[in-house]
């Protein structure tokens, strides 16, 4: 049903390709936290691919100068003043846009955020980029998919307090029965400095000889770990992976510190940003706890109870695409 | 001069007793290529140490001495990336002397400004940070965009020790002559051993205070090179809260907070202490949660110590008297 209804979509799409932007055509605006940030321009392009997907959509990809609240509420009321049709927000503050988006809202504009969400009050749905569940699940597939006779691996987090990286590295442990003969010898903590995470993840090499991958779910950690490996003379045997940005890995995916890496993938995030304001604006789905929306080559995604959804498995970044995204971010 | 000797024997037996413990739990710690890797690794502690100690000894302290590391790091960085092919000798140069200015300012403020070093550094601090932030806008520089020569050249070995570790070395030769051999450096001393004394001997002491808040500073650029140079990384928040580590090491190896007291060997000592706690604690298999404490702990726990082999005796006036007791 879905399925078919995508077909047509595109088989629209394809003819109404030809000819420029109609004046009746459904547009879309994805605000963004600042103009000139790789991440939202690779999100823009995903938006733009969504937009000829569906056909009949223009984006409009707009957002202020600088990462304030007060800049995003003003590009939101002139988008406001030329009625478009649907708003997808990257929010620069949780609160203080959910007046003005309310007002959005009246005026029968559909409201999502995506990546940093807003509060409940201000937005019909929101997309995260992930979950904790496929975060932890990802960063030990990581480690796991390169060992395939199992082996021992370590965990270098943040700081012993840090929300994310603990309720990550929980996640990681609740599935660690599908990943036979994958142990976590150890866990440590870097504190999110450069120099403390290569002492640690030198340590580690130092107290498990038999060391097969340090998984890092932070990105100064897993940076300070590739350099630490690349430098203790281990690259081949340690595998460093985890969670970290395409920019900041390129060294280490050169020079083989680290085999492969997750993150979101900015441009699906914009695709699905793009496709989830359109499913709703079109009214071909409704915004509410337990709906199943259909967000194109990506799938389904469901609404929790705060009408938030997880659009995907973090994306992984190896040596074969590591240079089409880390001029990105 | 005998006591202060044998203050540093007691710290240097504190370091063994400390690497024996070491050795205990994780044998291959005390192996000599360890030995060489935990003091390659405690080298930028023990360089910026040496210009904390000259300021210190002014009775100023430099807080800012993190900040102007990360601020002449990124630099350097930036350099790196629009000029690939500069020589490494030039990155140095321009990063002891941007080091050296970013000092100065410090210096300028306390001397002709006569406000509190503790306030001004704080300051400059900020705004060390602030600017890299202006800068880069937040975003980092990373390994791929650095070139190889630029990253290479603090881990070239040399003798079986890398470069960073013998520069650690020349830095520490150069101050032991500075402190003990030059009119300036024996100014520190004076400076802070008695101001106003100081004074009458000719001293300047605001000028004193400037140079060492160059010294300093200068140090604290070279570190910045080689820092981001060794991480391969720089961003806004390297070495946050590193200025801490600095005092600590000055603290641990004697040099007195009040000034005018304190050696070049000591303060190496402080800092070589630090590195040993700091790479021993990873591979002992103590709970990180335990770490934090430990480390704490070890640093009052030293200073207790220093603060009670120098205590000074009292001076005894009456000979006489204290034999009839």
């Amino acid at each position: 049903m879905k399925f078919t209804k995508l077909m047509t979509s595109v088989a629209v799409a394809a003819g109404l390709f030809a000819g420029p932007a109609a004046a009746d055509d459904m547009r879309i605006a994805l605000v963004v936290k600042a103009l000139g940030i790789g991440f939202f321009e690779a999100a823009a392009e995903g938006a733009e691919e969504a937009a000829k997907e569906i056909g009949g959509v223009e984006i409009i990809y707009t957002g202020p100068t600088d990462t304030t609240a007060e800049g995003q509420i003003e590009v939101i009321n002139s988008l406001i003043a030329q009625k478009v049709d649907a708003i997808a927000v990257s929010a620069n503050d949780t609160d203080a846009l959910v007046p003005t988006l309310k007002k959005a809202m009246q005026r029968g504009i559909t409201v999502v955020s995506w990546d940093s969400g807003v509060a409940e009050d201000g937005r019909q749905a929101h997309l995260n980029p992930s979950s904790n569940a496929l975060i932890g699940n990802m960063i030990i597939k990581l480690a796991a998919d390169h060992l395939p006779d199992g082996g021992e691996v370590a965990v270098l987090s943040a700081t012993t307090t840090s929300t994310n990286q603990n309720i990550w590295i929980e996640e990681m442990n609740k599935v660690m029965g599908n990943y036979a003969g994958i142990e976590v010898v150890s866990t440590v903590y870097g504190d999110d400095l450069a120099d403390k995470s290569y002492r640690e993840a030198t340590g580690l090499m130092q107290s498990h000889p038999e060391l097969d991958a340090i998984i890092a779910p932070t990105s100064v950690g897993i940076v300070a770990a590739a350099q630490a490996v690349a430098d203790a003379g281990k690259i081949g045997q340690v595998n460093v992976t985890g969670l970290g940005l395409p920019s900041e890995m390129a060294g280490a995916i050169e020079s083989g510190a680290s085999k492969s890496f997750a993150i979101w993938n900015p441009i699906d995030l914009g695709y699905s940003a793009t496709m989830l304001a359109h499913q709703l604006a079109t009214e071909a789905a409704t915004a509410g706890p337990g709906a199943e929306i259909s967000i194109g080559r990506m799938g389904t995604i469901t609404l929790d109870d705060t009408n938030a959804a997880a659009m995907a498995d973090p994306f992984v970044y190896d040596s074969s695409n590591i240079d089409d995204f880390k001029e990105i971010f | 001069m005998s006591h202060l000797k044998s203050r540093e024997a007691i710290l240097f037996g504190a370091i063994l007793c400390l690497l024996f413990v070491v050795a205990t739990r994780f044998p291959a710690f005390v192996a000599p290529g360890n030995l060489v890797a935990v003091f390659t690794d405690t080298s930028p502690l023990m360089i910026l140490a040496m210009g904390q100690m000259a300021v210190i000894l002014t009775r100023c302290i430099d807080l800012s001495v993190a900040a102007n590391l990360a601020l002449t790091g990124m630099v350097c960085a930036m350099i790196n990336v629009a000029a690939p092919d500069l020589p490494v000798a030039v990155i140095l140069a321009v990063s002891l002397a941007m080091g050296a200015m970013l000092g100065a300012i410090n210096g300028i403020l306390v001397w002709k400004l006569s406000i509190p070093p503790i306030v001004v550094t704080l300051g400059t601090m900020t705004i060390f940070r602030g600017i890299i932030f202006l800068l880069t806008e937040g975003k980092w520089i990373n390994a791929h965009e650095m070139s190889p020569q630029f990253t290479g050249f603090p881990r070239a070995d040399v003798l079986g020790m890398p470069v960073l570790g013998w520069i650690a070395v020349l830095v520490s030769i150069v101050m032991l002559v500075v402190m003990a051999r030059t009119t300036l450096g024996r100014s520190i001393y004076a400076v802070g051993g008695n101001p106003h004394a100081a004074v009458y001997t000719g001293i300047d002491v605001g000028k004193t205070q400037f140079a060492a808040f160059v010294i300093s500073g200068m140090l604290a650029g070279l570190t910045g090179y080689l820092w981001v140079a060794r991480y391969s990384v720089a961003y806004v928040d390297i070495a946050g809260g590193f200025e801490l580590d600095v005092v600590a090491a000055c603290v641990i190896g004697g040099v007195s907070i009040a000034g005018g007291a304190g050696t070049v060997v000591g303060t190496l000592l402080g800092a070589l202490f630090l590195g040993v706690v700091k790479n021993a604690l990873p591979v002992v298999d103590i709970s990180p949660f335990w770490q934090l404490a430990i480390s704490g702990a070890a640093i009052i726990i030293a200073v207790a110590f220093n603060a009670q082999s120098g205590r000074s005796k009292g001076r005894v006036i009456l000979k006489s008297a204290e034999h009839a007791q």
